[in-house]
């Protein structure tokens, strides 16, 4: 068993960050369709989130297996740790 | 917080009814929670955000809703941030 | 459909060796205001309710998975390495017996999940309100834990999901809001 590193609790806290922004935006877009600057908040937030987890996934592997990550070989999505586990 | 917006306290206090009677040590003052979903209305675009680490800390990108529990054990100890 | 990620939506820390209070947290992960119902109450709703309103209550119930996923990790990581003894010590040995240290659908005094802690009315009003109703249930909870736990790590967490209630709550009442259909006409927010 291996264990984490410290740096990539950091660098995950990064993706958190930035996932949760893009989650509260999302939330109050639905009552608030029209605010563009809430909108482009939004979409400069995804393309932030995209490159954060592009970079975190070459170090510590794919976040998702749906499609929304490319794997390496072997298929690492499957090794611990889990979220609840580091 | 927008200039000019009022800022309610998201705490208030009652004082319960103290019995000569009563078992107990009274606790003469209660607290209880009035959040700030329940002054704001819809709200109003543009409002103060937090930075994205902040709001995640906080709990919510907009400051006006920044409203942190304590147990009293916490605030005797000064654990607020 | 849905997907998941290998993340918490929050880092979760707990600092101390404590399992008693993972016996009060399984209120908030199976428990009648737990994260559980709040999930399934607005993801089952949202098949009856008006258009403007169906992306906030899928959203929103997808985000309570995110919030079980954070309780199932403060309990499990309070009871990962607790012996029957520690469990039976922690007031757990009832749990124990049936769970072994697996989590399990119940609240803080063992009773099961049950759908009947939830309701779709097939009325939008009747729904959002209870939907409010339910934010603000979960929040007194997380109060309650909190007045519960001497854990600081933990009680950041909890602090977090109670802010999130709060937060929840507001969408809904803004959903109340658009369905009435008087915004335009009046301005007053
Ligand atoms: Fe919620």
């Amino acid at each position: 068993m291996k264990q984490v590193p410290p740096q990539y609790y950091s660098e995950l806290e990064q993706i958190q960050a930035i996932d949760f922004v893009i989650v509260e935006l999302a939330l109050y877009l639905h009552t608030h369709p029209d605010d563009l600057d809430a909108i482009q908040q939004y979409n400069e937030s995804v393309k932030r989130s995209k490159a954060l987890k592009r970079n975190f996934e070459k170090k510590y592997g794919a976040l998702t297996s749906f499609g929304y990550s490319y794997s390496r070989h072997p298929w690492e999505y499957k090794e611990a740790p889990w979220p609840w586990q580091v | 917080m927008q200039k000019g917006m009022h800022m309610p306290s998201w705490y208030k206090t009652y004082h319960p009814y103290v019995s000569p009677m009563d078992p107990c040590p009274p606790i003469t003052t209660k607290r209880y929670s009035t959040p700030p979903n329940l002054y704001l209305g819809f709200q109003p675009p543009g409002l103060e955000q937090f930075t994205p680490s902040a709001a995640l800390k906080a709990g919510t990108l907009w400051k006006y809703f920044y409203d942190p529990y304590y147990s009293t054990r916490e605030m005797k100890k000064g654990v607020r941030e | 459909m849905w997907f998941y990620e290998k993340k918490l939506q929050y880092p979760v820390k707990v600092s101390t060796c404590n399992p008693m209070l993972a016996k009060f947290l399984i209120e908030q992960y199976g428990g009648a205001d737990g994260e559980l119902a709040a999930a399934l109450r607005y993801l089952n709703q949202r098949y009856s309710i008006p258009d403007k309103v169906v992306g906030l209550l899928t959203d929103i119930g997808t985000e309570e998975f995110a919030h079980l996923e954070m309780i199932a990790t403060m309990v499990y990581k309070l009871t990962k390495d607790a012996t029957p003894e520690q469990m039976k010590a922690a007031g757990l040995g009832d749990h124990y017996a049936n769970h072994d240290n697996a989590l399990f659908y119940h609240d803080a005094s063992g009773v099961p999940w049950t759908a009947a802690y939830i309701q779709a009315k097939g009325d939008p009003i009747a729904d959002l309100y209870e939907d409010i109703a339910a934010e603000e249930k979960a929040r007194a909870t997380y109060q309650w834990l909190i007045d519960l736990s001497d854990d600081p790590d933990l009680n950041d967490g909890l602090r977090y999901l109670r802010e999130r209630e709060v937060i929840h709550s507001q969408r809904f009442r803004e959903a109340v809001e658009i369905l009435k259909e008087e915004r335009d006409s009046k301005k007053i927010f």
